[in-house]
């Protein structure tokens, strides 16, 4: 098909670039799938609700000003205190380095886009679905009130009868599944659509930090999706997970949530740093100083935080020796830290720094006011300062130091760096100079008093506090401060938006010479590049002279759309050769449907309407069948030209497409959920009050241990299917599917009738975790039934070869999982009686 | 420099000038040894600060570095790796050598349980002739010079105990008996409170701590733990009828005065105590009377209702009565 093509001009071919790469305009724009629509969405939604959750922290800091006040109420200070760390963690502060991802990586990794555009898409309107849900509560005037942490029993049916807390677990969950879904495509896009020669070792380096943390997304979100799905669980249907009266432990929900809760502020730190080793090196006119020592860092950090969740938790009453296992791996973040910090100053050092705008919110953000609250974090981690400072207005300062100090001022910095490439418009020195000193001296004077105000005993959560303790200068001068950095927020954001009026300054190309693809144009084509380029340095616009002309002249791979198609390279994950051709789909409307049948779902469960539940359930299915459902193999060549001397293969079917990458990541974050499921066995076995259950007698194996075969018969019936294609015999592939399908069923029968014989989940924590295993495990069984009839289905049509039959691989690959996770969930359900006594 | 910032808390906490609620003016063990654990923290972030700020301006304004690559690397190594691998070690042998406050039960320690409410704290004493415990509210009273062990758990939602000046603090949690072991090395008075969010009036939940010399201590609780003194005047006679009257019985507890109810905190030497609604108000005729007729304007989402039915004389004969308790 290509190769009659009659040769075209090299405008012909950026015509026909530009017309594959649009989106459609005006309210249709909302089919785009492609990452510079998402990664705007994402910034621009995620600094709306910075915006909003700013004016709640203005409210806290009025009602705080002066003791007595009497400006704001009880209930309504919790809801804003509660909403405020809410949204700025959930609402801002993820999804802001979310977009920021999504936006910079395939230009940064010199290619055109996400290797799956409508994940990200389904991801940013599943946040912002979410978001939605729980933003409404703000204005129906029932917004979460338990913390941002939404601890039982405070926040259990019994203490808190409203749906406030409702609106938490579910916005939350939905927004967390935007992460992860997030994660695994930013993670298969960094290691498989890197530019051709880009080897690990040249990545830039946001790549890694952005690496690192989607990796701590994928282990450390499940964790708390489990445990909202269980609080939602317990708060609707009465299944105690936390409660201390009947087998459940509240403390169980806090391993959940700091699990989660831990990784979450690195979640938050590494992309944000990653962003600024990028612009500082820019910023200097060198590279990074000591690359290597970073990466380690950001590594090192990622493999820390998911063993620091207890430190939020020293005061519960934890085993003496854990404590201590938990201070010592908490303070050596230091080290990460202080390497992040030196390499900063090495790079200033050896170059020649420039002092614009996104310098000064370097030194000053990140260097001064993370350093300060990296070392109150030093103090913190130390167990008898912990519990002293634990709760007071001392660990406020402290994690708006850290958190502001390593991810607002790195961030606005960003913007302003990134600001010419993204809309094209030159932003003002000035404004940001000047908001600059704003923010930097409104922030210190909010939170650097606040350290002795906690240390003179005040806590945090107060809606209000009596005069004659010591804490009424402090507190005014936070609130002064909080004003101050308010406008210097206003006049930095609002600087940026002036530069969109008609007639305002354009960019030149590369306007601060930078070194990473993403500037070889300002702004980049819609297509990003017109051909993507050889790499062969770290910096290649700085180390590979007439690299941006030679990109404008086509030269590199998949140059010519053949057809207006929407190519990208995929390349092997350490070396970066190129190893197949992907053709990404255009606009489509199948993520927001599905993301909205979600929305339907979620929307039933808030409101207990649950036949609304069930049927947004079932809708949500279809979406996704109709989403997974491909053209047929046959409407595709099997081959693209990437360059006049070299074919591609399509990744279509391809055994080692993206798509394969991608389905070990789902699993390890499913693995992750899961293996949270069995520690929540082990600990109530271990600590909850009321334990085992007063059971007369243990329940009957003989039909759960027959279940066994339908299950066993579905995993052999699927391998025996892989067997026939791999021989190319389709009509084999289609029966041993269908006998997968049935088996399948028979064993949902079975476990229906298996979980109607285990005791009422009400009634003890261990029969609620079992129903749950249960439910769990025949959720994927389901999900296998699906892949297993889709693979037949489309063996019949004439889809999949000996050597491309990617979907009947996945779909083994996720039926062995499935057996895997009940050779884990049987002895948990059935043999508990023995496996948790006491 | 602004690296000494830092060090402005440490000197505050040299200077005294502390409320009644502060761990900068320590007076248990505990809180005297991590008070000076964190001073040591202090001045070496300090030097931090000053080592990351100078090297930062230097890095900034002076040309550029000469000595190359050898010397930023020594300035990642040396600064970022080496000087945390040394420091930290240091710190948290330090921090393991102070007394965890909720250590292990030892024989001679003096044992008190402390029980939090949504929003108000139950306190027991041992009985000093084997009685039953000894109850009281909002306040707690112990020896100077002997370990005190607080047993303490919650009768509904997660709290957290704390008296700053003595020791760090314990969560309560539902199903679990948490322990904080304190040694108060000086007599004085000062504020506890609860530091975990517990729902609308978490602001409200402090209690008064005295600790005094252990012979007065002893002779305190032998008499605490006799009953109320009998109403001595008309008034008071009349607020007591009204006491029970009006059902405060029910939820309060007045001992040998016919009221039993556990659910909101004992009475029996509410006069004695400086302050009433933990911590709230002190304890004045003014201030009892707007408790009793206002509670929930006062204190909103407190489990007692307003008892705004009252008339004028009658109000003024029960707080009559309640003054008498001491």
């Amino acid at each position: 098909m290509t190769a009659a093509r009659p040769p075209s001009g090299q405008r012909g071919e950026e015509e026909e670039l530009a017309r594959a790469w649009s989106s459609p305009p005006g309210w249709r724009s909302l089919s785009a799938v492609n990452h510079r629509p998402m990664g705007r969405r994402f910034v621009g939604t995620a600094m709306l609700f910075f915006l909003i959750a700013g004016l709640l922290a203005l409210l806290i800091r009025a009602q705080l000003a002066v003791p007595e006040n009497d400006l704001i109420g009880p209930d309504a200070y919790n809801q804003i205190f509660t909403m405020h760390g809410t949204m700025m963690m959930f609402l801002f502060a993820v999804p802001v380095l979310q977009g920021a991802a999504t936006w910079l990586i395939p230009l940064m990794q010199g290619t055109r886009d996400l290797p799956f555009p409508r994940l990200g898409a389904f991801s940013y309107w599943c946040f912002l679905f979410g978001a939605t849900i729980l933003v409404s509560s703000l204005l129906l005037g029932m917004a979460p009130d338990g913390g941002w942490f939404i601890y039982p029993p405070f926040s259990s049916r019994h203490y808190s009868p409203g749906p406030n807390i409702d609106f938490w677990l579910i916005g939350i969950t939905f927004a967390e599944i935007a992460g992860v879904a997030f994660a695994v495509e930013i993670i298969t896009a960094i290691l498989r659509t890197r530019a051709p020669g880009m080897s690990l070792a040249r990545m830039p380096l946001f790549s890694w930090f952005v690496l690192a943390t989607a990796g701590m997304i994928l282990l450390g979100f499940p964790p708390l999706i489990l445990g909202s799905i269980l609080f939602e669980l317990e708060r609707a249907f009465n299944w105690p997970f936390f409660d201390a009266t009947r087998g459940g432990d509240p403390v169980l929900w806090q391993h959940l949530f700091w699990l989660f809760g831990h990784p979450e502020v690195y979640i938050i730190q590494l992309p944000a740093l990653g962003l600024l080793a990028m612009y500082l090196s820019v910023h200097c006119r060198v590279p990074t100083f000591g690359y290597a020592w970073v990466v380690a860092a950001a590594l090192g950090t990622a493999f820390l935080s998911m063993g620091l969740w207890v430190h939020h938790m020293y005061a519960v009453g934890i085993p003496q020796l854990s404590l201590a296992f938990f201070a010592a791996a908490s303070t050596l973040v230091a080290i990460p830290s202080g390497i992040q910090v030196f390499s900063a100053i090495a790079t200033i050092g050896s170059g020649r720094p420039v002092f614009r705008t996104p310098l000064l919110f370097a030194c000053g953000g990140f260097l001064f006011i993370f350093t300060l609250g990296g070392l109150t974090g030093v103090m913190v981690a130390l167990v008898p300062f912990n519990l002293i400072a634990h709760d007071t207005q001392f660990v406020v300062a402290h994690l708006h130091y850290v958190l502001v100090g390593a991810a607002v001022f790195p961030l606005l910095g960003a913007l302003h760096h990134w600001w010419p490439a993204a809309v094209g418009r030159q932003p003002s020195e000035r404004a940001g100079k000047w908001s600059f000193w704003l923010l930097f001296i409104g922030f210190n004077l909010t939170f650097f008093p606040l350290h002795h105000t906690g240390l003179a005993g005040m806590p945090r959560r107060v809606y209000t506090y009596p005069a004659g303790l010591g804490w009424e200068w402090t507190n005014l001068l936070a609130s002064i401060g909080a004003a101050m950095f308010a406008l210097g927020a206003l006049l930095f954001l609002g600087s940026l938006l002036a530069t969109l009026r008609r007639g305002a300054a354009r960019p030149p190309d590369d306007p601060w010479q930078a070194g990473t693809l993403e500037w070889w144009r300002t702004p980049p084509p819609v297509y990003n590049f017109r051909a993507i380029p050889q790499v062969t340095e770290r910096y290649p616009l700085w180390q590979q002279p007439g690299l941006a002309a030679a990109i404008g002249r086509g030269e590199g791979y998949l140059a010519d759309p053949q057809g207006g198609q929407r190519l990208i390279a995929i390349t092997s994950e350490v070396e970066a050769r190129p190893e197949m051709a992907s053709a990404l789909p255009g606009p489509t409307w199948i993520p927001i449907i599905t993301a909205a049948c979600f929305a339907v779902l979620f929307l039933g469960v808030l409101t207990q309407v649950y036949p609304l539940a069930v049927l947004g359930g079932i809708a949500a299915w279809i979406a996704v069948v109709i989403w997974m459902w491909p053209d047929p193999d046959a409407a595709h060549p099997p081959t693209v030209r990437a360059t006049a001397e070299l074919r591609l293969p399509l990744d279509r079917g391809h055994h080692q497409a993206p798509g394969w990458t991608a389905l070990w990541l789902t699993l390890a974050a499913d693995a992750a959920l899961y293996a949270s499921l069995v520690f929540a066995f082990f600990f109530l076995w271990g600590y909850a009050a009321q334990w085992p259950p007063a059971v007369a007698a243990p329940p009957s194996l003989l039909l759960p241990a027959l279940a066994w075969a339908p299950l066993l018969a579905a995993l052999a019936a699927v391998w025996w299917g892989e067997a026939a294609i791999r021989r190319g015999d389709r009509g084999r592939l289609a029966r041993a599917c269908w006998i997968a399908v049935g088996a399948g069923a028979v064993f949902l029968a079975m476990q229906a009738s298996v979980a109607a014989g285990l005791g009422p989940p009400e009634r003890h924590a261990r029969d609620a975790l079992s129903h749950f295993t249960v439910l769990y495990q025949g959720f994927h069984v389901a999900v296998g039934m699906t892949m297993a009839g889709m693979v037949a289905l489309r063996a019949r049509r004439g889809d999949f070869a000996p050597q491309r039959h990617l979907a009947v691989r996945i779909a083994t690959r996720f039926w062995s999982y499935a057996v895997l996770l009940w050779i884990v969930g049987f002895p948990l359900v059935h043999l508990a009686p023995w496996l948790f006594a006491r | 420099m602004r690296g000494a910032w830092l060090a402005a808390p440490a000197a505050l906490a040299l200077a005294g000038c502390e409320g009644a609620q502060s761990w900068l003016d320590p007076r248990g063990v505990n809180a005297r040894e991590t008070l000076d654990l964190w001073l040591l923290t202090v001045w070496v972030s300090a030097g931090v600060m000053v080592l990351v700020t100078a090297t930062m301006l230097h890095a900034l304004f002076a040309a550029r570095w000469r000595g190359g690559r050898r010397w930023r690397l020594l300035l990642i190594g040396g600064c970022g790796v080496a000087l945390p691998a040394v420091v930290l070690p240091v710190f948290l042998v330090s921090s393991l050598r102070i007394e965890w406050p909720y250590a292990h039960h030892r024989p001679g320690d003096f044992v008190i349980d402390v029980v939090a409410w949504q929003f108000w704290w139950e306190v027991r004493y041992p009985h000093p002739e084997g009685g039953p415990p000894v109850v009281a509210a909002n306040e707690i009273r112990i020896p100077v010079g002997r370990p005190v062990r607080f047993n303490l758990a919650t009768e509904d939602v997660i709290h957290s105990f704390w008296i700053p000046a003595l020791a760090g603090k314990v969560d309560m949690i539902p199903g679990r008996i948490n322990s904080a072991r304190v040694l108060a090395e000086r007599p004085g008075e000062f504020r506890g409170a609860c530091f975990e969010f517990c729902g609308l009036q978490h602001a409200n939940m402090a209690f008064t701590v005295h600790a005094m010399p252990a012979e007065e201590f002893e002779a305190w609780l032998r008499r605490e733990a006799g009953p109320a003194p009998p109403p001595a005047t008309e008034e008071a006679r009349r607020g007591h009828a009204l006491f029970l009257q009006h059902g405060c019985g029910s939820c309060h507890a007045v001992r040998g005065h016919g009221a039993e109810g556990r659910v909101a905190p004992d009475l029996t030497r509410l006069a004695s105590r400086p302050t009433i609604g933990a911590g709230m108000l002190p304890n004045t005729r003014g201030s009892l009377a707007g408790w009793i007729a206002a509670t929930q304007q006062i204190k909103p989402g407190a489990n007692m209702p307003s008892f705004n039915q009252l008339s004028g004389p009658e109000l003024h004969d029960l707080v009559s009565y309640l003054e008498g308790l001491r």
